[in-house]
């Protein structure tokens, strides 16, 4: 059996294509495509949620769990090496996301909506009024230092991207393998028929605590390698407008594939770009025009389209 | 033969409502039986309780000796009581063939890490030959949606053997199957269940049906049990012909049985 399967190999063929990008793309362009990786891997979280037919609009939790370990762990405990930050950030998300996943497994739809949105507006409030995290106006970050190496200049921008680079490929096929797996398979099931999936013998309570937890540290991390690329943290990062632009790029970019979520992101962020371009005032109606005529004439998201030329052209293929 | 399941003393109420009044009933391993009731009479509740969706009011159920009442239905699943359903209980956007490899993916997960693939050639191999037990094979590509009721039901039923349960209960199995049908569907159904040595309890209201293939009948009546016993002598019980079948009810002749099967099975 062979051990990658094509979006495996993708994936992995993406990263030699992103290291030759942060030479050749201008920088600005470059900052894009490395803050849309920590947010994809956000977008990736909330499409593994939906596949369960559980729509998250409180990812930005762990999103701002993730930022602010970065940013803590420098600022009162002096510590700089992202190995050690990524470390407390995951063990902080499993134990938060873990004691919440024993309430929120009991909901879906709405209810669950509603619940992750309310779970993250509390971490919102207590920031934004906590001085010593400086309040709505959040704190800079140190950069990072690699097992005791700190980089400086460029060097220090293109080793975060390339580290980022291979954390959200990597990232992108442990999920692929997890959608691929038993627990992918179940949750799956449970969007279609929860009934039947506890009358098979599994429990939809604990596979969606899993899905619940699993989701969380790659958001964690997500926020971790975002935090990093932008030097700054802000409360912003739990509010409720940013947990909705995580749902906003699942519903442009579709649930179809893991790299779905990824390159929504960066359209999304390009699409920002130019929206405020165009018309600096009102670039939010451009933007929600795009997610009207998405849903109304690609349901399944861009992806689809993407899918839908694979099919053509394969078909197009001669037999062998 | 020896007892795989016994309810003792079972009791539901919801509210003021009895839906089952003391409920004794001892199921062999292998066992084929029928069960018969009008609607409410306590046949489904029954079901419920022994395969965990409803908790009994009182009493008990002993499955190879363990009081399994209230427990959760999962756990009752993986210890081998399985059901199917009246209205089938399928992921009906998914084709037959992927609804056979999430139950089979179920059943084989504690074989496989949580990052390796749960279909493979072998599982997509006794997925087909689950689907050609039921010769329904032909429908292995389609989506549920796009399939006929006898066809849904039949896969719901593979479905819920897929666990290898030692005990089978059948909720009206023929509903929605077309008379002409019913008696090659039931074969089909019987041929493949006795294939596997499971025990199988099916409710049914077409007593042809409970006369060509069910050894042994119980009568529910409002909750409580009727007759329990072979099943010409349950279906010749005056109480169960005043008060489920109706006395206009003729039983077929034991060769006019045997050959109805063999119709059915030719």
């Amino acid at each position: 059996m062979k051990f990658f399967d094509k979006t495996e190999w993708s994936l992995l063929y993406a990263l030699p294509v992103l290291i030759i990008l942060l030479f050749v793309l201008p920088t600005w362009l470059v900052n894009y495509v490395q803050v849309s990786m920590g947010m994809g891997l956000v977008a990736l979280a909330v499409m593994i949620q939906m596949r369960a037919g559980l729509v998250s609009f409180g990812q930005g939790l762990y999103f701002c769990i993730g930022g602010y370990t970065a940013g803590m762990a420098s600022k009162f405990w002096n510590i700089s090496d992202i190995f050690v930050i990524f470390a407390i950030a995951i063990v902080a998300t499993l134990v938060v996301a873990g004691v919440l996943g024993f309430l929120l497994r009991r909901y879906r739809e709405i209810f669950f909506a509603m619940l992750t949105l309310a779970v993250s507006m509390i971490l919102f409030a207590l920031l934004s009024s906590s001085h010593e995290l400086g309040s709505t106006d959040g704190f800079n970050l140190p950069q990072a230092s690699y097992l005791g190496w700190r980089p400086e200049g460029e060097t220090a921008g293109a080793t975060l991207f390339i580290l980022t680079a291979i954390l959200t490929l990597a990232c992108a096929i442990l999920i692929n393998r997890f959608l691929r797996g038993p627990i992918g398979k179940i949750i799956e099931a449970i969007r279609e028929n929860e009934l039947r999936v506890e009358y098979l013998g599994a429990s939809a309570h604990v596979s969606v605590h899993i899905l619940y937890m699993v989701a969380a540290v790659i958001s964690a991390i997500g926020g971790v390698l975002w935090a990093m690329a932008l030097g700054h943290v802000t409360p912003e990062m739990a509010n409720w407008t940013t947990s909705g632009q995580f749902v906003f790029i699942v519903i442009l970019a579709g649930t179809g594939n893991v790299f779905a979520p990824l390159i929504g992101t960066l359209i999304l962020e390009v699409l920002r770009v130019y929206a405020v371009e165009i018309s600096p005032n009102t670039w939010q109606m451009i933007l929600g025009t795009v997610m009207l005529l998405t849903i109304v004439f690609l349901p399944k998201g861009l992806w689809s389209l993407f899918e839908g030329f694979v099919k053509r052209l394969s078909s197009k293929e001669p037999a062998a | 033969m020896s007892v795989i399941l016994e309810t003792r003393g079972l009791e539901k109420t919801f509210d003021a409502v009895v839906a089952a009044h003391n409920i004794n009933i001892s199921i062999d391993a292998a066992e084929v039986i029928g069960v018969i009731g009008s609607n409410g009479a306590g046949k489904t509740t029954f079901v419920n309780m022994v395969t965990g969706y409803l908790t009994p009011s009182s009493g008990e159920i002993l499955f190879h000796g363990k009081d399994i009442a209230g427990m959760p239905t999962r756990d009752i699943t993986q210890m081998g009581i399985c059901r199917s359903f009246q209205i089938p209980q399928l992921f009906p956007e998914l084709t037959v063939l992927d609804n056979l490899l999430i139950a089979l993916t179920i059943a084989h997960r504690g074989k496989k890490g949580w990052l390796t693939p749960a279909v493979d050639q072998a599982l997509t191999d006794k997925a087909m030959q689950i689907l050609s037990r039921f010769k329904i094979e032909e429908h292995a590509d389609k989506l549920i949606t796009t399939l006929a009721q006898g066809v849904r039901k039949l896969v719901d039923i593979a479905m819920a053997t897929v666990p290898e349960p030692s005990l089978l209960f059948l909720d009206e199995p023929t509903s929605g199957v077309s008379a002409e049908e019913k008696m090659s569907f039931m074969a089909t159904l019987i041929d493949a269940l006795q294939a596997t040595d499971t025990a199988v309890l099916f409710i049914e209201h077409d007593m042809e049906l409970i006369e060509a293939f069910a050894p042994r009948c119980i009568a529910f009546y409002e909750g409580t049990i009727l007759a329990d016993g072979d099943t010409a002598g349950v279906l010749d019980d005056p109480k169960v012909r005043e008060f489920v079948i109706g006395s206009e009810f003729h039983r077929k002749a034991t060769s006019d049985v045997s050959d109805i099967q063999k119709q059915a099975e030719g």
